[in-house]
């Protein structure tokens, strides 16, 4: 086994244990302590991504999401009032319904890796352009439009926020 | 496995890590105090020196005198002081805090090429094809170490002050993120080395006379890139939480922001954080506008060790210039109000930075397609 392959599986192993242990954390009930294993989540997950030559996504996925949406969750985690959250109980509804969904998504997965014979057969790797020159390329040549109306929606977001967040429109 | 890429890769980032940056960050506090000293008009420290020393000829009394031992004094100093945790923190966050703040800072210097190369290995520790990206992605985590430590402390001011930081970094990482943006459209490249080896040939980009061969397309575009420098200078002052930009911090208000319930190396650590972020800033600057290893007259990639370690001199000598200016700043001018400093970072810099992109943009557009 090369070195990648075991970077593979520390780099997943972590991804999963942190995931875990943001929902369901036997030492502390703290939502900060949730937010920071996600954070840890988020930079394993761009390990991933490193491994599978995406250096532009792992980058900007630290960037984004650890390193700026994150902290505003943070942010308003910390201001909120914690006790309430801490004191609150598991409701059984909730937890049911949640883990039966979690056994949906296992049970797609795990019939698409038993029924599906095309996995079984022997596949070509597909040439890995992870750069920022190839995405760029692929995104304002193949999908222009898509990527265009993305950012119409962006802006749109944008916009909704400033006047949510306005106290009094003149 | 390539274990001589593994043992060269291991003994640069042990070279970077302990005989240039942990020293460069020593003797930074000691250049701050002398500094400070000079524009006081005060002498600055001198006492500290060791026994026999002043012994020595010629050198011997500038030893003495300079304060050159202070920053082992401080660090000794900084070790043997009682570690006092209150018992009302957070104890995790509390000890997690100051060493988040260290890493990411001693993190960035890896994309960073400060030099060509020494034999044949080439002078950065990972030579990435997104290397500003990491760079920025690294430097967004550093906010952690700050936001964790007000919320640690479990107390009202340094939240305050945690809470100001976190505002105030985000700000500033946009307007710091969109003035490199032209840099890179004029390299046509995210890797750092490919921008510094382009430098050094076609003109630094904030000095575009330093040019191997002159170009008319580095002058029309020099305004351009001094706008971009501008931002990424004073962006990179309120990263880096200097003064005018130290908010977080500000004693009048806050105590001491959010290291006010740390003691001993613990907050030595946010200490040498802050001016380990400094070296990273100014490494930045270097590489990205001021041609980074290269002079007019040394513009190829070395292939000899004395060329090698001539190009490391010259990066740590114009690193050093950033250095003097960061701490000269500091001691000059007074400190931004809170709303002059959102104000200045979203509603100047921000639409700046996006004009400066468009006009960057357009000024290539049309030179490229003569």
């Amino acid at each position: 086994m090369a070195a990648q392959d075991y970077l593979f599986y520390i780099f997943a192993a972590l991804t999963l244990l942190c995931g875990l242990l943001v929902v369901v954390n036997p030492f502390s009930r703290n939502p900060v302590t949730s937010a920071m294993f996600l954070v840890l989540t988020i930079v394993s997950m761009a390990g991933l991504f490193v491994l599978l030559h995406a250096f532009f996504l792992a980058a900007v996925q630290i960037l984004v999401y650890a390193g700026a949406v994150m902290v505003l969750f943070l942010f308003v985690i910390m201001l909120l009032d914690l006790k309430e959250e801490e004191r609150r109980k598991i409701r059984l509804f909730g937890l049911i319904t949640g883990l039966l969904s979690v056994l949906a998504v296992l049970g797609v997965v795990l019939k698409t890796y038993l029924v599906d014979s095309r996995l079984s057969a022997n596949l070509q790797p597909p040439t890995i352009e992870g750069g920022t020159a190839a995405l760029g390329t692929i995104l304002f040549k193949n999908y222009l439009l898509p990527f265009e109306i993305l950012s119409l929606l962006l802006l749109v977001a944008m916009v909704g926020v400033i006047l949510l967040s306005k106290k009094d429109l003149k | 496995m390539d274990w001589n890429f593994v043992i060269f890769s291991t003994l640069k980032i042990l070279c970077v890590i302990f005989l240039a940056l942990m020293p460069m960050v020593a003797y930074a506090v000691l250049a701050e105090r002398k500094i400070s000293a000079f524009i006081q008009d005060r002498v600055g420290p001198n006492r500290v020196s060791l026994p026999l020393i002043g012994g020595i000829p010629i050198i011997g009394p500038f030893l003495t005198r300079w304060g050159v031992w202070q920053p082992m004094a401080d660090g000794l100093k900084a070790f043997l002081k009682e570690d006092f945790t209150p018992n009302y923190v957070r104890k995790a966050y509390f000890w997690l805090a100051p060493a988040l703040t260290m890493t990411p800072a001693f993190l960035t210097i890896a994309v960073i090429p400060f030099g060509s190369n020494l034999g044949n290995q080439k002078m950065v520790i990972a030579d990435l094809n997104v290397g500003i990206l990491y760079t920025f992605g690294i430097v967004s985590l550093g906010v952690y170490g700050i936001v964790l430590a007000g919320y640690a402390s479990n107390s009202k001011y340094p939240f305050l002050g945690g809470i100001r930081s976190t505002a105030q970094m985000i700000s500033y990482e946009i307007a710091m993120g969109m003035s490199v943006i032209p840099v890179f459209l004029v390299a046509g490249d995210l890797n750092l080395s490919k921008i510094v080896e382009r430098q050094a040939l076609e003109g630094w980009f904030a000095l575009p006379f330093m040019a191997q061969q002159q170009t008319l397309m580095s002058y029309l575009l020099w305004p351009c890139a001094m706008i971009s420098f501008f931002i990424f200078l004073v962006s990179a002052f309120a990263e880096t939480n200097r003064l005018p930009f130290d908010l977080p911090e500000s004693e009048t208000e806050l105590v001491a922001g959010y290291n006010t319930e740390y003691s001993s190396i613990k907050f030595a650590l946010f200490f040498m954080g802050e001016y380990a972020n400094m070296i990273a800033a100014s490494c930045m600057m270097v590489t990205l506008f001021f041609g980074g290893w290269s002079l007019p007259g040394l513009a190829t990639p070395a292939n000899t060790i004395l060329a090698g370690l001539l190009h490391i001199g010259v990066f740590v000598g114009k690193m050093l210039v950033f250095m003097v200016l960061f701490i000269w700043v500091r001691w000059m001018l007074p400190r931004f109000r809170y709303d002059q400093l959102m104000d200045l970072g979203w509603r100047r810099f921000v639409p700046l930075a996006l004009a400066n992109i468009l006009v960057t943009a357009t000024v290539l557009l049309l030179l490229n397609s003569k």
